[in-house]
């Protein structure tokens, strides 16, 4: 059998361009833990990760929880920014883990913490109640006495410009960030929210819709839309493109009688 | 009274405002500053009527705004029934003392009664 022997300097330039495996680098992991029944400040607790480039915020936290310290609570479900539950906030500002590399945070040192203004339950795990209730009563569904396709009936047409006005928040998963970063609803509790306000304007905005008096007296109250300062943090930290800034702006447009 | 109301009555009054405190302001320029804030002009300011009715009309303006604005503030600061009731009571009496004690100053100094 011929064999052909390859020259040593071309071997030695091919093991010089094969990719190499990357030496795993290692980060500080600080963790708030609290329980609110036991305690009212957090405490941190440090671990040493290692990490790969593509790690994800929410793989060092398992990696935590298989390893480490199995009793840190969180909360997490599909791992791709599609389920909103795995809002925390990391290294201050408030972000999905599964959505969030630690490549990119560029620090040597992660913490995370609970999300701000809900109740905690513990560790990082929040409370929704509130919010999803708000969301509930802002009626989050196409109102319309002629929904039902009967026969000789066909379902409603709307043209590509009409859903332009609504499509980018129906993208909202409710994952709170958004609540969370709103400066105020950190001091007013009973603010309805930049999350409920975004999905009342989604379903106010969508043509199909007969609901518009309805959801406009829910947010006409003195805890409704005229509280947002339009900070815009709102818009800022959300993970999937929805301004609620924006849907708060144009809603108000509704009641100072301009728009639709 | 529905939250868009006051919101529009608060956006209009701050607009009124802005307009006619360009306006006394600009009278000040009307001859030397200081002599326009001297005790016998001002005083010439309150007997023209139209320039009093101006300044009365500066004080409901300001006074719904700010009172407005500060009823805001704090239902933002703290929640509760008994508190916002208290809250918005409050702002509309404070509101009505200062528009009154205000309209006092301007009817007695155009009266000449000082």
């Amino acid at each position: 059998m011929a064999t052909v022997e390859v020259p040593k300097e071309e071997k030695d330039a091919h093991a010089a361009s094969a990719p190499q495996q990357s030496e795993p680098k290692t980060i500080t992991l600080r963790i708030a833990r609290i329980n609110p029944s036991e305690q009212h400040e957090p405490k941190f607790e440090e671990f040493k990760i290692p990490v790969q480039k593509w790690t994800t915020v929410l793989e060092a936290i398992l990696f935590v929880k298989q390893n480490l310290d199995h009793s840190v609570a969180v909360r997490y479900s599909c791992r791709q920014a599609s389920c909103g539950s795995c809002g925390m906030k990391i290294n201050g500002k408030p972000r999905l883990a599964c959505y969030t590399k630690i490549s990119e945070l560029d620090s040597p040192v992660i913490t995370v913490e609970p999300m701000n203004n809900f109740p905690i339950i513990r560790d990082l795990a929040v409370d929704f109640k509130q919010m999803f209730a708000t969301h509930k009563r802002m009626k989050p569904f196409v109102i319309n006495e002629e929904s039902e396709v009967k026969p000789g009936t066909k379902e409603f047409v709307q043209k590509p410009e009409d859903l332009e006005k609504f499509l980018q928040f129906s993208y909202c998963i409710k994952c709170g960030l958004c609540n969370s970063a709103c400066p105020t609803m950190s001091t007013d509790k009973s603010f309805i929210g930049p999350q409920g306000l975004a999905q009342a304007y989604r379903y106010t905005a969508d043509n199909r819709d007969k609901g518009k008096n309805e959801r406009l007296k829910i947010v006409d109250e003195s805890h409704g839309i005229w509280r947002c300062h339009f900070a815009g943090s709102c818009s800022y930290v959300c993970p999937k493109g929805v301004d609620p800034a924006m849907a708060i702006q144009l809603l108000r447009g509704y009641l100072l009688g301009f728009g639709k | 009274m529905r939250e868009s109301i006051i919101m529009k009555i608060h956006y209009g009054t701050a607009l009124g405002a802005v307009a006619l405190v360009a306006v006394h302001i600009l009278m000040r320029l009307s001859q030397n500053f200081s002599d326009s804030l001297s005790y016998k002009n001002v005083l010439v300011n309150y007997h023209l009527l139209p320039y009093a009715l101006m300044l009365e009309v500066i004080l409901v303006l300001l006074s719904v705004h700010g009172f407005n604005g500060l009823r805001v503030i704090l239902l933002e600061l703290k929640q509760g029934r008994s508190y916002e009731r208290a809250i918005n009571y409050g702002s509309i009496a404070a509101m009505a003392v200062l528009i009154a004690y205000g309209s006092r100053t301007i009817l007695m100094a155009g009266m000449g009664v000082s």
